[in-house]
């Protein structure tokens, strides 16, 4: 069971601002069913340009009711521009804190509040257009929720940033790509949080790099492919090629070309040796895959 | 506060006789059983009845039984045991709904050089036995696939699929964890070859399982170091444990007959009563071939957790297929797997009943669901959405 604070609990049994505010000036909508949690955030201006009134509607867990709840108290009686300050942390600040894999429930209440806002000054009328480059495609996330996580809350890690904005939790295919963008965004930081690698600087036997190479799959990449219904075939390893095949829902995947090999080949070079490259079996490109089930 | 029970797929109340056959072994009578002194010896003779008990209401014989620690044990020990037996065959097969102390064992195989098949289901569960069928060969050196599901109840045509699997020769391994106890079994007659199941689920303690192995099937041993259970599972006995799951499987094979009439008769009263009352509620699972304690129930458009909180606020508890529960971002692997929609499966509500529950509490649950279901529909983005 969750341990849920007081807080967390009082405010999902007894919601604040529960409903659609008519005619409102702003309306937000994040999440989606196939998600999980969705939140519909509305609220009205009064003539000085504070939030006058605002409501929720959420579909989620009990944090989710609860951050929703605790995001309409927050921004009532403050302008646009004071309210945009709250930050996913200021949220579960007030909840007296949130279990670390329900974060991602603060970062929706946020996210709302821009979208219902964004609204207000013009834009769409519908669901929060995802701006820039979608990194994880199974929740849609951007790199710039990304990015606004990773700074906000101080992340470090790829499953940290999963529990804040759910980045990565599904098909595991971006894990790469969000290890660069924390790299980046912590630069030192980082460095000296990461355990070190196996590797040791020394030449691999070839016995050695197999037994690496197969290692490196079977704990790094499979795990991530098989969590969306995929996975993962060594075929061959001759020199400093590696030669893999993509099974299940791998295998159809259109951007395989780009991300999957991408992943495979970025994990194999970090621990295993940088010239490691990876290719695709050709005969199972062209057979394709009868997924079965 | 009351609590009333409904979480019996995920453990039961250690019954008061098994409680009682179980105390002067965690007291007075701590002796070791290999000792040469009657102290010790007269728990050997006790532990000897428990087999006895146990090969009872499994309808088999005492020398095919042996204790374990749990139902994790006892499957990881049919799997592994029977893998090292033919290090030759590389195929295992099993299905996509399994228990995760199978899957994720047999997941694991395939990072160690084996072929894993994961058999898929329909859209109430049901396994399609021709692609059974068609993925033996002489490469398959084990069939695992469980007797009833834990989380929808659904029953697998267990005998059929043994008798598949074992005419070919192939060893055939059943989580049957969940159905012992609630479905007559006599192993004798069964091809079944290997058969799990747990002390917790049929109201005996945690910490004791039980694995079945049919004479003449062959079993690398799992723990090595002492003479224990025939040399197939060394360690000093859970004397205490063994004589509890010995005495559950008695009160067990007693109370077959309710488990399927009286408890079933509960289970469909509580069914059939929020059914009627909540809109947009329906069954996951195969109604026709299910265990007759199971139910599990999907909401529209809220969420699990929300509810089982809510229910927790009346003492009642159940369980969840949602994702938030597990904290993980998707929604259980078994629902999945039948293709449950994600809307469904995330609002899904499992109730396991067992002998101890009531007609009262039934009839309290289906008084207070309506109100819950209304009070998170009311919070719900979609309600308005789906209905305009």
């Amino acid at each position: 069971m969750w341990e849920y604070t007081d807080k967390v609990r009082d405010h999902f049994f007894n919601p604040r601002n529960v409903g659609e505010i008519e005619n409102a000036d702003g309306v937000g909508e994040v999440g989606s069913l196939a998600c999980g949690d969705a939140l519909k955030l509305t609220f009205k201006l009064d003539k000085d340009g504070r939030i006058e009134d605002a409501k929720f509607k959420t579909f989620g867990c009990a944090s989710a009711i609860a951050t929703s709840s605790v995001l309409t108290e927050l921004i009532k009686g403050k302008t646009l521009e004071e309210a945009m300050q709250v930050t996913n942390k200021d949220i579960a600040d007030v909840l007296g804190g949130l279990p670390e894999q329900k974060m991602h429930c603060s970062v929706m209440g946020r996210e709302a509040l821009e979208a219902a806002v964004e609204n207000y000054r013009g834009g769409s009328a519908e669901k929060h257009e995802l701006e820039g480059h979608v990194v994880c495609t199974c929740f849609g996330v951007t790199e710039t929720e990304i990015e606004r996580v990773v700074r906000e809350n101080d992340l470090t890690t790829v499953e940290q940033v999963t529990n804040y904005c759910k980045a990565g939790g599904g098909c595991g295919g971006c894990h790469g790509e969000i290890e660069k963008l924390i790299a980046r965004i912590q630069g030192e930081k980082v460095k000296a949080a990461i355990p070190p690698t196996p590797r040791t600087g020394k030449k691999l036997t070839n016995i050695q790099k197999m037994q690496l190479v197969q290692q490196t799959i079977n704990e790094q990449v499979r795990p991530a492919l098989r969590a969306h219904g995929g996975n993962i075939e060594l075929i061959d390893i001759e020199g400093d090629k590696v030669t893999v095949a993509f099974r299940g829902m791998c295998a159809q995947c259109h951007l395989a070309e780009f991300t999957m090999k991408d992943v495979v080949e970025t994990k194999l070079r970090e621990f295993v040796s940088d010239d490691i490259y990876v290719e695709e079996d050709k005969d199972s490109v062209e057979e394709g895959h009868v997924h079965k089930g | 506060m009351k609590v009333i029970y409904f979480d019996n797929n995920a453990t039961t109340k250690v019954a008061d006789e098994v409680f009682e056959a179980m105390r002067p072994y965690l007291c007075d009578l701590y002796g070791n059983p290999s000792s040469m002194h009657t102290f010790g010896g007269q728990v050997g003779v006790k532990i000897r009845e428990a087999r006895e008990q146990v090969a009872n209401l499994l309808g088999c014989h005492p020398g095919e039984i042996v204790f374990t620690s749990c139902g994790t044990e006892s499957d990881s020990a049919a799997i592994h045991g029977t893998l090292a037996a033919v290090p030759h065959k590389r195929k295992v097969i099993t299905t996509r709904v399994e228990h995760p102390a199978v899957l994720t064992v047999c997941r694991d195989l395939e990072n160690r050089g084996y072929e894993v098949i994961e058999l898929g289901v329909d859209k109430q569960g049901r396994l399609d036995l021709d692609e059974l069928e068609a993925d033996l060969d002489d490469d398959t050196a084990l069939v695992s696939i469980m007797s009833a599901n834990n989380e929808t109840g659904t029953v697998f045509p267990t005998e059929r699929i043994a008798q598949m699997v074992t005419d070919r020769g192939i060893p055939f391994h059943t989580d049957a964890v969940q159905i012992v106890g609630k479905v007559p079994l006599k192993l004798s007659d069964s091809p079944i070859n290997l058969l799990s199941l747990s002390g917790h689920k049929l109201h005996a303690p945690k910490g004791v399982g039980v694995l079945y192995i049919k004479k003449g099937t062959r079993l690398a041993p799992f723990l090595l170091g002492g003479h224990q259970e025939s040399g197939r599972r060394a360690g000093t006995e859970n004397v205490a444990g063994i004589v509890a799951i010995g005495k559950a499987c008695e009160l067990a094979a007693d109370g077959m007959e309710d488990e399927n009439t009286r408890v079933k008769a509960l289970r469909d009263k509580l069914e059939a009563g929020i059914l009627k009352s909540c809109p947009d509620s329906s069954i996951n699972g195969d109604p026709d071939h299910r265990l007759p304690n199971t139910t599990n129930i999907s909401f529209e458009y809220i969420e699990g957790e929300a509810i089982l909180l809510m229910l927790d606020q009346f003492g009642i508890c159940a369980s969840s297929g949602s994702a938030c529960t597990s904290g993980s971002l998707e929604p259980s692997h078994v629902l999945r797997a039948m293709g449950v929609p994600f809307t469904a499966a995330h609002g899904s509500i499992r109730y396991s009943l067992s002998r101890y529950n009531t007609e009262e509490e039934v009839d309290f649950t289906i008084e207070k669901m309506p109100q819950i279901i209304e009070r998170l529909r009311a919070l719900s983005p979609f309600v308005g959405q789906a209905s305009a």
